[in-house]
């Protein structure tokens, strides 16, 4: 492995060398990340391929969860008129 | 707009700090400073920033119909999160990046076909992983904002991050929705009707 400064489209400033186990360190992170992984019994080991496709999959799905609280937010925020009787209930309850 | 304006001091900042530049650095995670985006004074920053912004988009109601409002909403909440990073996530810069580009965009009346600027995903040069592998990771860098270029160690922290601020972001916005629908519904117990 070239160990001179990769000026091509992948990382512009480190040059060493990414050991596997560093790896697999940040990838059991992001598997205590994931609650389909998480949620298991068992305590094996999941394979890389696996944590990376919950991992697409719990993104994307909590991409939807967003869109559909921000729908929600924009039909509940154009029906009602009281914008400013809300945004007092709702300082008064952040503020607990 | 507050939220420009300090984008570009982050921009500065992080320039500065050479934070653009940064590869994968072997950080201790303990002398990184992350956002803690599980604590609850983040998440109520979050909320209270939200509904500034929320405020905002409905003095316009020229944008009446319910597409740009789902938009206006999306964007900003996007927005604010980002803004929640701090400058030290590159999914968050990215986030923030495209919004300019589009606001500029439109603002200058000149509209681009493609204002995100991504180019084909390349193929991330790993030789040593499999084309399963190589084929997953290209997947999760095309959900994960900003991140289609970086090295595979790069992707699984922002990947990191990026989960759990959508976390926040989807509490937040939860309980907001349960605010805004709920003070007949007493289930604090103890709310106050003024």
């Amino acid at each position: 492995m070239s160990s001179r400064r990769s000026r091509s489209r992948q990382q512009t400033g480190s040059s060493r060398n990414i050991t596997d186990e560093q790896i697999a360190d940040l990838v059991s992170k992001l598997q205590q990340l994931i609650p389909e992984i998480r949620n298991r019994p068992s305590d094996t080991q999941v394979s890389a391929s696996k944590v990376l496709q919950e991992t697409c999959n719990y993104i994307r799905s909590l991409h939807r969860e967003v869109d559909d609280l921000s729908d929600r937010l924009s039909d509940l925020l154009a029906t009602t008129d009281t914008d400013s009787a809300q945004a007092a209930i709702i300082r008064s309850l952040l503020s607990q | 707009m507050a939220s420009l304006i300090s984008y570009l001091k982050f921009e500065e900042e992080s320039k500065r700090k050479k934070l653009w530049k940064t590869g994968y650095e072997l950080r201790d995670p303990n002398s990184r400073s992350e956002t803690s985006w599980r604590s609850e004074s983040e998440q109520r920053i979050y909320s209270t920033k939200l509904v500034d912004a929320l405020r905002l988009v409905r003095r316009n109601p020229s944008t009446a119909d319910k597409v740009s409002s789902f938009r206006e909403i999306r964007e900003a909440a996007d927005r604010v999160l980002a803004v929640a990073a701090k400058g030290r996530t590159r999914w968050s810069r990215a986030i923030l990046a495209s919004q300019l580009r589009l606001r500029l965009a439109n603002n200058m009346k000149h509209k681009r076909a493609k204002v995100t600027g991504c180019s084909r995903p390349k193929r991330l040069e790993k030789k040593r992983f499999s084309p399963t592998l190589q084929r997953k990771a290209g997947l999760l860098s095309r959900l994960v904002p900003g991140c289609r270029k970086v090295s595979f160690p790069n992707l699984l922290e922002e990947a990191t991050d990026y989960i759990a601020a959508l976390e926040m972001q989807v509490r937040a916005m939860t309980a907001l929705t349960e605010l805004v629908t709920g003070p007949p519904v007493d289930r604090l117990g103890s709310t106050s009707n003024s």
